[in-house]
C-alpha cells in the first residue's frame, strides 16, 4: 500500500511538473561569461522556480536576429544580453521592452529603489544592466623593457615600446584613446570628435602607428596574440585579461590607465506572449537584484552595476583570489576612466564607421 | 529522328501520323524529365529564390518614411527645399501629428535610424524630440513652428527638411548610390565625401584578390590534377584523399591553423629564424595583410580547383599526346599544342567555382585579412548584423550577385554548366 | 610492380656527387642554424660523399648500411640538438639510406619508359617534387592541428615544452574536455543529426532532377540549371538573412497551426536550410556522372518488361551510384561545416558542432577545436576510404578493370 501511494505521488508530482515546465531561452555570449551567468542567475533561479533555462549563445548576432524575428512574429528568446550600444539600437527600432526600474526591478536591500541604486547606469529605457566591464590594454611584462607602461599613450610610442598592438577593429575607443593622446582633455574628448576635424585629428593620430597595429575583431583575438608574444600590448576586455593572468599564468599585465567602461545587461524584445513577458521580467527581476550581481563576480572579473552590490564582492569561485582589486571599478584601477558616450556614438556610428574603415583600407 | 517523311504522311503503328505519334512522345517525355525535376525545383524556388529575392528587394524598398511621417510628406510637396528657407508652419503642424501618432507606436525612433543613416545626428534628434512632442497637444498648443526650434534647434535647419524631403519616396535608389559611393541629395546623385569612400575600393579589391587567389589554384591546381589523371587509378585515388582531407576539415579550423603558421611568431617565421634564412628581428610580415588572405583562401579552395580539372583531364585519351610525339613533336609542344588545349574546359570550370566561392567569402577574410585582405562581404556582414542598414546590405549584394550571375552566364556559355565535376 | 626498364647499377662518378650535392643543402640549413652557413655546406657534402662511398664500397650490405646510417645520423642529431635534434637525425639518416641506394641501384630508372632521355627523367621527378610540395601546402594545416591539439595550454601556441617533446607539454585534456562538456556532445550530435537528413534530402531531390535534367528535351534547361546551382553563388550571408524569414514563417505555421513540438519544428527548419545549400553540389555531380551514361541500358531493361521504377533501382542507380555518393558527401560536408546559416535559422537547441566551434574562436580560446578538428579528419579519412572502396566495387560491378 505504501509503496503504491508513494508511486501515485511520483506519478502526480511528475504530472504536476509536467503541466508547470516551464522553458526560457536565455540569449548571452557564450564562454566563461555565459558560465559565470548560469552558475550565478540560472542555476538558483531554476531550483527556485522549476523554469528550465536554454542558453543560446549567439548575442553577438542579437540585433540582427531580433529583428528579424520580429519581423517574422516569431521572437524565440525570452530574454537577452547585449552591451548597452546594441540595448539603445533595439530601443530605437522599438524591438525591445522599455522598462520601469522602480517597478519591475529589485530594490536595494535598504530599501533604495532601483532607479537610484544602479543611478546612471540605466542608459536607455529598455536597458537593464548587469555589469560594467572595461576596455583596456594587456602588456607582456617581458617585451617592454624595464619601464612597464603606466600611461596608455604607450600606445601610440612606439619608440618606447616597440613591436605591433592589437586594437579593435572599430573606430569606438580607438578615436578617443587617439584624441587623448594628442592632447585632448578627458572632457573635451566627445566635442571634438563631434568635428570633421577632431576626427582627423584621430585618424591622424592612429596613422602614426597603423603599421605596428594588428586589428581583432572577436574578444578571443588580443589574449591570444598576447600568449604568442605576437604583440606588445592590446586591447580587450578586461575579464578577459584577468583571465589571461591569473588562469593562464601568462606573463600579461594590465594598464587599467583610461580604460573605458562600457555596460552589459538584459533587455527583453518586444512581441512576447503577456506570460513570456512576465517570466522574462520574473527573471530578471531576480538575476539583477543586490546579491545576484555581487555573486556573479565570484566567476568572472567584471563590476556588478548595483552600486549595493559592491561592498558584497567576495572571492574567485575557484581561484579563491579577493576579486576586488581585479575589478575595472576598483578606485586603485580607475583613478583614469572614460565612460562610453552611447549618445554620441548612436548618432555618430554610422559615419564614423564609414570614415574609419576607408582609412583602415588606405 | 525529327525528319518529316517524304512522300505522304508516314503512319505510326496505331494509325496516327509519324509526325504527331513523335510528337506526343516528346512531349511525353518533357512531361517526364520535368515532373523529375519539379520537387526540387519548387523545394528550391519556394525555400531559397523566393526569400532571397524578398531580402534584395530591400535594397530599393523605403516606405518608412511615409509610413511614420504621412501628413508631413505631402505638406513637404509644397515646400521648396532649395528655397534656403524653413518650412512654413502647415508642415510643422503635419510633424506633430504624425510624430505623435509614431510616439505612440514608437516608430519614430526607428525612423531616426533609418535617417541617421544619410545625415548624423537624425536619431538622437528623433529620440530626444520624440519625448517632448508627445506632451504637446494636436489644436491647442499650435503654433508649432518656434516650439518645435525650442525643443531641438535641428528642426530650424533647412537641411534637416531637405533630408526628410529627399528621402520621403517608397522606393529609393539611395542605397545603390550608398553602394557605389555615392548618396541621394536635394541636388541628386553626389558622391559621397572622400573620407567616407571605400565600398567601390572594396569592390574593386574583392574581384582583384579573387582572380589573383583563382590563378594561384590554377597555378597549384594543375600539376596536382595533371599528375592524378596521368597516375593509375589505385594511387590516384589515395593522393586524391590529400586533396580532400583539408577539404573536409572544418574552414574554421583551417583558417586559425593559417594563423599559427603565419603570424610572426608562427610556425613558418620560427623555423626560418631557426634555420637562419631570416633575422629574428625582421621577421616576415605575411599574415593581417593580402598575403595573408591569398594564402589562406587558395589553400582553403585549391580543391574546388583541382577536382574539375582532373575530371576534364581523365577524359583526355592519352593517344593523343603519343600520336603527337610520334608525328616528332617534342615534350613541350606535345603537351602545349596538343593536351593543355584539351584541358580548358577544366580550368575553366575550375575558375568560375572558385572565383564565384572567392568572392562570396568572409570569415577567412575577416581573420587573417588585416585592414588590406577584407572584401566586400565583410562590409555586408557588418550592415547586416551590426548597423542593421539593411538596404545598403542588400545593394551591395544584389550587385555582388549581379556580377556572379554574368559570370555565371558567361561561364555557360563558354564550357557549359554541366561540364563540372567534383570527383567522385 | 615489375620493372619496365632493365637497369644496372649507376656509376660511383654519378652517385657520390649527387649525394654529396643532397648532403650540401642539408647543411645549408644545419649551418646556418649553428652559425655559419658556408661551413655547413662543406661538412655536409664532405660528410656525405665519404658515407656513401662508404656504404656503397665498404659496407655493401644495403639494410646493414641503411640501419645503420640511421642509427649514427640520429645519435649525431641527439648530441647536437637533443630530441628535435635527434628526430631530424633519423629522418635525414633514413633519406639519404634511402636516396644513395636508389641512386646506385638504378631503381629510379626501373619504372619508366627505356626510351626516356637523361633529361626527361630529371623532369619526371622534379615534377614529382613539385607536386609534392603543393601537397605539403594542402595539408599543412591538418599538420598544425594534430600536434596542437595535444598542446597542454589553453592556446594555439607551440610552447617551448612542446619543441622539446617535453612531455609536459602534452596533454589529453583537450579531448577529455570535448567528450565531457555539454556543449560540444550536444553540438556534436546535433550535427550528426542534422547532416545526414538535409544530405538524405538533397541526395533524393537532387538525384531525381539530376535524371530529369539529363533527359534529352528539357524545356529551359538552363534557367532550371541556374535555379538549381543559386544556392551556391549567393553569398552566404544575404542567404542567411533571406532564408531566417522563409523558415520563421514556416515555422510558426508548424508551430501554430500544426501545434507540433518547438524543438521538433527547429530542426525541420535547419534540415531543410542545409539541404537547400547541399543541392548544388548534388546536382553537379549526378548530372556528370549521367553524361557518361549508357542509355541503351535502360532501354534494354524496359524492352525486357521492367517498368521504370524498376529500372531505376536495378539498372540506373547502381551505375550512377559513385556520382549520388560523391555528391551524397559533398552535401554532407556542407552542413556538417556550415556556420553562418545555422546561426541565423537555428535556435539554442540546434546548436551544430561549427557553430560550438565558432562561439568557441570568438569567446574563449580553447584547443578543444582543434581536438575536434583531429577526431573529424580521422572520420574523414574512414569516410573517404569507404568512398574509394565503394568506387572500387562499382568498377566491378561494371566489369571494369581495376585501375
Amino acid at each position: 500500500m505504501k509503496l503504491s501511494t508513494s508511486i501515485l505521488a511520483i506519478a502526480a508530482a511528475s504530472v504536476a511538473g509536467m503541466a508547470t515546465a516551464q522553458e526560457m531561452t536565455i540569449v548571452s555570449w557564450g564562454g566563461a561569461y555565459t558560465e559565470s551567468q548560469k552558475r550565478a542567475y540560472h542555476d538558483p533561479y531554476s531550483t527556485n522556480t522549476g523554469v528550465t533555462i536554454i542558453n543560446d549563445d549567439s548575442a553577438a548576432e542579437a540585433v540582427a536576429k531580433l529583428r528579424a524575428m520580429n519581423e517574422a512574429g516569431n521572437v524565440t528568446w525570452d530574454v537577452v544580453d547585449v552591451v548597452a550600444a546594441d540595448a539603445i539600437r533595439l530601443c530605437d527600432e522599438g524591438l525591445a521592452l522599455e522598462i520601469n526600474a522602480d517597478e519591475q526591478l529589485a530594490p536595494a536591500p535598504d530599501g533604495t529603489p532601483a532607479s537610484e541604486d544602479f543611478g546612471d547606469l540605466i542608459v536607455s529605457d529598455c536597458f537593464i544592466p548587469q555589469i560594467v566591464y572595461s576596455t583596456t590594454f594587456g602588456y607582456r611584462t617581458d617585451l617592454v623593457g624595464d619601464t612597464p607602461p603606466t600611461d596608455v599613450c604607450a600606445v601610440f610610442d612606439t619608440e618606447a615600446y616597440p613591436g605591433m598592438r592589437s586594437l579593435e577593429k572599430r573606430p569606438i575607443n580607438n578615436m578617443e584613446w587617439a584624441l587623448i593622446c594628442d592632447g585632448v582633455a578627458f572632457e573635451d574628448v566627445y566635442d571634438v570628435l563631434e568635428t570633421e576635424e577632431g576626427q582627423e585629428q584621430a585618424l591622424a593620430k592612429l596613422d602614426t602607428i597603423k603599421d605596428s597595429v594588428i586589428w581583432w575583431s572577436a574578444g578571443a583575438d588580443t589574449p591570444q596574440l598576447l600568449a604568442d608574444g605576437e604583440v606588445v600590448m592590446g586591447s580587450t576586455y578586461n575579464g578577459r585579461l584577468f583571465s589571461l593572468i591569473e588562469e593562464q599564468n601568462q606573463p600579461v599585465a594590465m594598464l587599467w590607465d583610461a580604460q573605458v567602461f562600457d555596460l552589459d545587461g538584459w533587455i527583453i524584445p518586444t512581441g512576447l506572449s503577456e506570460e513570456r513577458t512576465q517570466r522574462a521580467l520574473d527573471y530578471v527581476y531576480f538575476a539583477t537584484d543586490t546579491q545576484r550581481l555581487a555573486d556573479q563576480a565570484k566567476y568572472i572579473s567584471y563590476g556588478p552595476a548595483r552600486a549595493s552590490s559592491a561592498p558584497l564582492v567576495g572571492t574567485h569561485a575557484d581561484l579563491g583570489i579577493e576579486m576586488a582589486p581585479h575589478m575595472p571599478t576598483d578606485p586603485e584601477n580607475s583613478k583614469r576612466t572614460f565612460l562610453y558616450n552611447y549618445e554620441f556614438w548612436a548618432d555618430y556610428r554610422d559615419d564614423i564607421d564609414a570614415k574609419f574603415q576607408a582609412w583602415l583600407s588606405q | 529522328m525529327s525528319d518529316t517523311a517524304q512522300d505522304g504522311p508516314m503512319l505510326a503503328a496505331d494509325g496516327t501520323t509519324l509526325k504527331q505519334s513523335l510528337a506526343r512522345s516528346l512531349r511525353r517525355e518533357k512531361m517526364r524529365a520535368l515532373l523529375l525535376i519539379a520537387p526540387l525545383l519548387i523545394f528550391i524556388f519556394l525555400s531559397f529564390v523566393v526569400p532571397i529575392v524578398s531580402m534584395l528587394f530591400r535594397s530599393i524598398e523605403n516606405s518608412i518614411l511615409q509610413d511614420t511621417l504621412p501628413e508631413t510628406v505631402v505638406a513637404l510637396e509644397n515646400w521648396d527645399d532649395q528655397s534656403g528657407e524653413l518650412p512654413d508652419e502647415e508642415v510643422y503642424a503635419a510633424f506633430v501629428r504624425d510624430m505623435l501618432v509614431a510616439v505612440d507606436a514608437k516608430t519614430h525612433t526607428r525612423l531616426g535610424t533609418r535617417l541617421n543613416y544619410e545625415e548624423t545626428g537624425m536619431s538622437s534628434m528623433f529620440r530626444r524630440s520624440g519625448r517632448q512632442i508627445s506632451r504637446l497637444d494636436p489644436v491647442e498648443d499650435a503654433p508649432f513652428k518656434d516650439k518645435l526650434i525650442d525643443i531641438h534647434d535641428g528642426w530650424g535647419d533647412v537641411n534637416t527638411w531637405a533630408v526628410i524631403k529627399t528621402h520621403a519616396v517608397p522606393y529609393t535608389n539611395g542605397y545603390f548610390l550608398n553602394a557605389v559611393d555615392m548618396q541621394r541629395t536635394p541636388e541628386g546623385a553626389q558622391a559621397q565625401p572622400e573620407s567616407k569612400q571605400i565600398l567601390v575600393k572594396l569592390f574593386g579589391r574583392t574581384l582583384y584578390m579573387s582572380l589573383v587567389i583563382t590563378g594561384f589554384c590554377i597555378l597549384l591546381g594543375y600539376p596536382i590534377a595533371f599528375l592524378l589523371a596521368n597516375l593509375p587509378m589505385r594511387s590516384a585515388n589515395l593522393l586524391m584523399i590529400l586533396v580532400l582531407l583539408p577539404f573536409w576539415t572544418s574552414l574554421l579550423v583551417r583558417t586559425s591553423a593559417w594563423k599559427v603558421m603565419l603570424q610572426q611568431q608562427g610556425v613558418i617565421n620560427d623555423t626560418l629564424v631557426w634555420l637562419g634564412l631570416v633575422d629574428d628581428a625582421a621577421r616576415l610580415i605575411i599574415i593581417n595583410n593580402q598575403i595573408g588572405t591569398i594564402v589562406a583562401m587558395t589553400h582553403i579552395l585549391l580543391p574546388f580547383m583541382i577536382l574539375p580539372m582532373y575530371s576534364v583531364m581523365q577524359t583526355i585519351p592519352p593517344t593523343y599526346v603519343r600520336a603527337a610525339k610520334s608525328l616528332g613533336a617534342t615534350n613541350w609542344t606535345a603537351f602545349w599544342r596538343v593536351y593543355f588545349p584539351q584541358s580548358i574546359p577544366g580550368i575553366g570550370a575550375g575558375s568560375i567555382l572558385v572565383f564565384i566561392l572567392a568572392i562570396g567569402y568572409y570569415i577567412t577574410p575577416e581573420i587573417v585579412g588585416g585592414t588590406q585582405g577584407v572584401f566586400i562581404s565583410n562590409r555586408i556582414a557588418y550592415h547586416i548584423s551590426s548597423s542593421l542598414n539593411w538596404g545598403l546590405a542588400a545593394a551591395l549584394g544584389t550587385i555582388l550577385l549581379g556580377a556572379v550571375l554574368i559570370l555565371y552566364w558567361a561561364y555557360d556559355r563558354i564550357v557549359g554548366i554541366d561540364n563540372v565535376k567534383l570527383g567522385g | 610492380m615489375a620493372a619496365l626498364t632493365p637497369v644496372e647499377r649507376a656509376p660511383l662518378s654519378f652517385v657520390v656527387p649527387v649525394v654529396a650535392l643532397a648532403g650540401a643543402i642539408l647543411g645549408l640549413f644545419v649551418g646556418t642554424a649553428n652559425g655559419s652557413g658556408l661551413m655547413g655546406i662543406l661538412i655536409g657534402a664532405a660528410l656525405l660523399a665519404v658515407v656513401s662511398w662508404a656504404m656503397i664500397v665498404v659496407i655493401k650490405n644495403e639494410r646493414v648500411a641503411r640501419w645503420g646510417l640511421v642509427i649514427a645520423f640520429a645519435i649525431l642529431g641527439f648530441v647536437l640538438g637533443s630530441v628535435p635534434g635527434g628526430l631530424i637525425g633519423l629522418i635525414s639518416g633514413w633519406f639519404f639510406g634511402w636516396f644513395t641506394f636508389w641512386l646506385f641501384e638504378s631503381r629510379y630508372r626501373m619504372r619508366l619508359l627505356p626510351y626516356l632521355t637523361p633529361r626527361q627523367v630529371l623532369w619526371h621527378y622534379a615534377f614529382r617534387v613539385i607536386c609534392g610540395a603543393i601537397f605539403v601546402f594542402l595539408i599543412t594545416p591538418i599538420l598544425v592541428v594534430i600536434p596542437l591539439s595535444f598542446n597542454a595550454q589553453d592556446f594555439f601556441t607551440f610552447t617551448p615544452e612542446m619543441l622539446r617533446f617535453d612531455p609536459e607539454g602534452y596533454s589529453l585534456k583537450h579531448y577529455e574536455d570535448f567528450f565531457t562538456n555539454n556543449e560540444w556532445q550536444r553540438s556534436f550530435k546535433n550535427s550528426l543529426l542534422i547532416a545526414p537528413i538535409a544530405t538524405i534530402i538533397s541526395v533524393t531531390l537532387g538525384t531525381l532532377a539530376a535524371i530529369g535534367l539529363s533527359q534529352a528535351h528539357v524545356p529551359g534547361k538552363r534557367a532550371i540549371m541556374a535555379i538549381l546551382i543559386s544556392p551556391m553563388i549567393v553569398p552566404l550571408i544575404i542567404s542567411a538573412t533571406g532564408m531566417f524569414f522563409f523558415y520563421s514563417n514556416i515555422g510558426n505555421f508548424l508551430e501554430g497551426t500544426l501545434g507540433m513540438n518547438k524543438t521538433f519544428v527547429g530542426y525541420v527548419k535547419v534540415i531543410l536550410a542545409h539541404a537547400v545549400l547541399g543541392v548544388p553540389f548534388v546536382i553537379i555531380t549526378v548530372t556528370a556522372t549521367l553524361v557518361g551514361f549508357d542509355r541503351s541500358l535502360t532501354r534494354a531493361a524496359a524492352n525486357m518488361g521492367a517498368d521504370p521504377v524498376k529500372t531505376f533501382f536495378k539498372i540506373q542507380m547502381p551505375l550512377i551510384l559513385p556520382g549520388v555518393i560523391a555528391g551524397g558527401l559533398f552535401a554532407f560536408i556542407t552542413s556538417f561545416d556550415e556556420v553562418v546559416v545555422v546561426l541565423f535559422v537555428g535556435s539554442a537547441s540546434q546548436k551544430t558542432l561549427p557553430w560550438q566551434m565558432f562561439t568557441g574562436l570568438r569567446e574563449q580560446i580553447s584547443p578543444t577545436i582543434l581536438a575536434v578538428a583531429t577526431i573529424l579528419v580521422v572520420i574523414s579519412i574512414a569516410l573517404l576510404t569507404t568512398l574509394e572502396l565503394l568506387r572500387r566495387r562499382s568498377e566491378r560491378l561494371r566489369g571494369m578493370s581495376p585501375g
